[in-house]
């Protein structure tokens, strides 16, 4: 047992370096003309997503993004906005993960995702600048710190590292079908995105863990929450997800504007969340009527405190913070 | 009762493919938008293969029907060797094979761990080190401590270890079982 004090002060230095970043993000942001806003902790409805699982507060939910509000602020007019706060997902507890952690999200109305692409590349090395002292672990082995970053497609990675040929709209039994001729052992999975995610973990993320970040481009439908349809190809979105030193990072949509297209993917993943016997949260009524008046935009997702893993080359997450959620 | 992932622990013994492993390692994994898995590292009890797989989070594991029990080694038979439960004192006859390397160094009324699977004996494992008198040895060249240079010596069971020049037949030597080396004489003819 490590006496609290040795520890904490052991941290200071990570500490130093997460305050200096933070506050080198704000004017960044400041000077691309964003308004921060602090949008609510507790809310009624919390993402929908069937893997996210929200923490209840009273008759609320702590929130696991603060994409919904944001949204309903960006449908007002707000064309560039950025929220840097808490989020809390229950049973999330690893190396690279916190129940509680700080996401920094932003969206830009009127921008392509590659804007938001070369944002993340911006915010990146202006955190191994601002953390003051050169870069550590396995990403920095092959790779100075500077963009641009690699850019790959989900399709690409899976037939380069995994031998299938996705589509991206096939039936899960097709892609169970595929998984299996490429040697995977899928257990029970019988959903698409489980079947997907197999294969993921066990023949292409292992390839991320060194060089330099990689953006991975083009999301099969099936996984494509809040994001709009590809507008060249209709089996995939305009999602990016951004890798870096085997942490993944950032995840980016441009987003979905369609409220009864939003509606009936909402729809299909609270029933996905009743078929796996968890607890299914109410729609945002709200949030539906704000992405009818809501302009192109883009927008991202990053976990501040993996940002800061990243830069300082520290491998647990709670090494970042002053307080891990079994240290409270 | 079947396990699930969240029963995952660091030995841990359950079934996979038809073979009993145990869980060396475990980290959860959680891709952004996927199901939770726990990426184990385990080790196949019958060969030794050690392996990773991705489990997803409510996949079922089957337990595994293995027990360690400590028994002692009692005599060898034509091609067996007979243990003895060190609690129950119920004898059990497992083949040479089984025993594999560690017969070279099991001295009689040594405490060894039996794993069982499906009751069957599967595997032999000694202890780190034993303490051996050492049977037979040339004697070693009066006033030579050099390290380098080493010698025969043969133990109880008929093994031969590597000794320095200065030991002598009636020493007690101790014995890493794992490498079959010497590490020190711990007392003296």
């Amino acid at each position: 047992m490590i006496d609290e004090a040795d520890r904490l002060r052991a941290r200071r230095p990570a500490l130093e370096a997460r305050a200096r970043v933070l506050s080198s993000i704000r004017r960044w942001f400041e000077g691309e003309g964003f308004l921060e806003v602090d949008t609510p902790a507790r809310v009624r409805a919390p993402g929908q997503e069937v893997h996210l699982d929200a923490l209840a507060s009273e008759d609320r939910w702590l929130v696991t993004s603060p994409e919904y509000a944001m949204k309903r602020l960006c449908g007002a007019g707000y064309e560039r906005i950025v929220s840097i706060g808490k989020c809390w997902r229950a049973e999330e507890r690893g190396p690279h993960h916190e129940s509680e952690f700080t996401m920094i999200e932003w969206y830009r109305a009127g921008a392509p995702l590659e804007k938001i692409a070369a944002d993340c590349e911006e915010l990146v090395g202006l955190a191994v600048q601002a953390a003051g002292r050169a870069p550590e672990g396995p990403a920095f082995a092959s790779w100075s710190g500077a963009p641009p970053f690699r850019r790959a497609t989900v399709r690409e990675l899976l037939a380069a590292h995994a031998g299938i040929d996705l589509r991206g709209d096939e039936p899960a039994s097709e892609l169970a079908d595929k998984a299996r001729a490429a040697g995977i052992a899928l257990g029970s999975a019988t959903a698409w995105d489980d079947i997907f995610f197999q294969v993921w973990l066990d023949r292409v993320e292992p390839h991320f863990a060194a060089g330099t970040p990689l953006f991975v481009f083009d999301w099969p439908s099936p996984l494509g929450a809040l994001a709009r349809p590809h507008p060249q190809d209709p089996s995939l979105v305009e999602r990016f997800e951004l890798y870096a030193g085997g942490l993944e990072l950032a995840n980016a949509f441009g987003e979905l504007t369609d409220p009864e297209e939003q509606r009936a993917r909402f729809t299909r993943e609270s029933e996905a969340r009743r078929a796996r016997g968890k607890t299914t949260y109410p729609l945002d009524e709200a949030l539906l009527a704000a992405l009818a008046r809501m302009p192109p935009t883009a927008g991202v997702a990053l976990g501040f405190d993996r940002l800061m893993m990243l830069v300082l080359g520290i491998s647990a997450i709670r090494d970042v913070m002053p307080f891990a959620s079994d240290e409270i | 009762m079947p396990y699930d992932t969240s029963d995952i622990r660091k030995g841990l013994k359950f079934m996979m493919d038809g073979a009993p492993y145990t869980v060396i390692e475990f980290q959860f994994v959680k891709p952004g938008k996927g199901a939770a898995f726990t990426r184990t590292r385990m080790k196949n009890l019958l060969t030794g293969a050690v392996l990773e797989r991705n489990l997803r989070s409510g996949e079922r594991l089957e337990e595994a029907n293995v027990e360690v029990k400590t028994m002692q080694y009692l005599y060898r038979d034509a091609d067996s060797f007979v243990f003895m439960d060190t609690t129950t004192y119920d004898q059990v006859s497992i083949p040479e094979s089984t025993v594999g390397d560690s017969k070279a160094f099991m001295p009689e009324n040594i405490n060894v761990e039996i794993l069982f699977f499906d009751n069957r004996a599967v595997d032999v494992t000694l202890p780190n080190f034993i303490e051996q008198k050492v049977m037979e040895t040339e004697p070693g060249f009066r006033g030579d401590t050099s390290t380098n240079t080493t010698k025969p010596a043969k133990i109880s069971t008929g093994a031969s270890v590597q000794v320095p020049l200065f030991i002598v037949a009636g020493d007690v030597i101790k014995i890493d079982t794992r490498t079959g080396q010497y590490l020190e004489r711990v007392g003296r003819a």
